[in-house]
């Protein structure tokens, strides 16, 4: 894929620009192949970021021919129900726009209310002001970003968070990213009462809750992650814990799945124990039905 | 009368750009970064006021740029420097320090003779700056001297 068609419009055809060279340098194609390969489902989530990735590049084409190209917003929400990987994708963005090298160092900066928001009169701007130099040159990730405003009370000093926020978001965007996450409907009414949030963040990026299939997927991935394996029986059961689990109150999707293989972890430990003593590699690494099927899920 | 102290001070007056490439050599050796600005500049005046605590935590220059910036607009008329703070076991000193401006006048130093004992010459060096009191020095203007938070 070339721009040659349009590039001749305003100079010589010599101003080609090899997008799959600048792409290929970037080496965007491994990290965008991780995200895939590591992160089950999202597929809107990665499909936006695919777009952004494809958005930086062509930037940085036009800087090459000599085209005006504003350093774009990159400022994100992320919004979605608990465990549906929004810290997570927020680490691999890091990651991403630095081989983009749209930000300098990549690293993430995850801070929430308490980091920014001070104790007392004078204390939140040095406050927010020392996390913002830290993240300078990264990402900076305000998880639960809705506690900065408290509307019940109007001298709390998360406005003023917010507004040295919003301030350095607009003018030092080529310094730093932010991105806010949160549940979906308390981030809109966050940004109903700061209107000024809204419009300096471009991309806005809701995370849908897993599928059961999903949601198996992702039990295998964490176990095989942690060298475990899941035996067949154990794989019906997590399939049927799955389906009991989601109906259940305070389901945190992934997160719930990472707990549940935990608990089975440690069944697995009580069971391997209180047998004849012996326990062979294969063993060790297999999670039994029993181990599943032993949660307070089933009984009640 | 140009002052030379510290590193690069008998180069011209680094810009904003080579600052912050010092600056950013300086944070990946792992240095702690500070600001620091003094309207005393006896070379061996070592007690330069801190603009803010040392930045420990620091990845990218951005941030002392920042606070460089600030210092700057609330003490125009000052000399302010940046050290840079080598905590590795063995070192535990400042490796790295220079000057990031410097006041437009520089009166220079004068050379004070005092007799002591048997007629012997002591000599002692006075900058004629300090003939004026603190703040106005440079300036004249009773213009007092900001630490950070204030006027800003």
């Amino acid at each position: 894929m070339s721009i040659s068609g349009s590039a001749t419009a305003f100079g010589s055809a010599s101003e080609v620009v090899d997008l799959k060279a600048l792409q290929a340098e970037a080496d965007l194609g491994a990290p965008i192949a991780e995200l895939d390969r590591d992160l089950v489902g999202l597929a809107p989530v990665k499909q936006r970021i695919r777009e952004i990735a494809a958005f930086l590049l062509v930037a940085r084409a036009r800087q090459e021919v000599g085209l005006t190209s504003e350093p774009p917003t990159l400022h994100m929400a992320f919004t979605g129900n608990p465990g549906t990987g929004k810290t997570t994708v927020a680490l691999r963005m890091a990651n991403i726009l630095h081989r983009l090298g749209y930000i300098r160092k990549g690293h993430l900066v995850s801070v929430t209310r308490d980091d920014l928001v001070g104790q007392f009169i004078g204390h939140t701007a040095p406050k927010t002001k020392e996390v913002l130099k830290r993240a300078m040159g990264g990402v900076l990730f305000i998880d639960e970003a809705y506690y900065l405003h408290r509307p019940e009370n109007e001298k709390d000093y998360g406005q003023e968070a917010i507004e040295i926020l919003l301030q350095v978001m607009e003018n030092q965007r080529e310094d730093l990213v932010v991105i806010l996450a949160g549940y979906r409907q308390r981030i809109e009414s966050f940004f109903v009462s700061n209107p000024g949030f809204r419009s300096r963040i471009a991309h806005h990026i809701d995370f849908p809750d897993y599928d059961a299939g999903e949601l198996l997927s992702i039990a295998e991935v964490l176990a095989a992650q942690s060298e475990y394996r899941l035996s067949p029986a154990a794989r019906d059961a997590m399939v049927d814990y799955i389906a009991r689990r989601r109906e259940q109150p305070n389901f945190a999707n992934a997160r719930s799945i990472r707990n549940a293989l935990d608990r089975a972890r440690l069944r697995q430990a009580m069971r391997l124990c209180a047998g004849n003593g012996v326990a062979s590699r294969e063993a060790l690494q297999t999670i039994e039905a029993e181990d599943i099927r032993a949660s307070r899920v089933f009984t009640t | 009368m140009r002052v030379t102290q510290g590193t690069f001070s008998f180069l011209p007056d680094l810009t904003d750009p080579q600052i912050a490439a010092q600056v950013e050599y300086c944070l990946r050796q792992e240095w702690a970064v500070s600001v620091e600005f003094t309207d005393d500049i006896h070379p061996r005046n070592t007690y330069w006021e801190m603009w803010g605590l040392p930045m420990f935590d620091l990845r990218d220059a951005a941030g002392v740029m920042q606070e460089i910036r600030a210092c700057r607009a609330a003490n125009p008329h000052v000399y302010i420097r940046v050290s840079a703070f080598d905590s590795t076991r063995g070192w535990e000193t400042v490796r790295l320090s220079f000057l990031v401006q410097r006041p437009p006048d520089e009166p220079g130093f004068r050379l004070e003779r005092v007799e002591s004992q048997g007629r012997t010459i002591r000599y002692a060096v006075r900058a004629y700056s300090l003939d004026q009191p603190a703040g106005r020095r440079y300036r004249g203007s009773g213009e007092t001297i900001a630490a950070p938070g204030e006027g800003r």
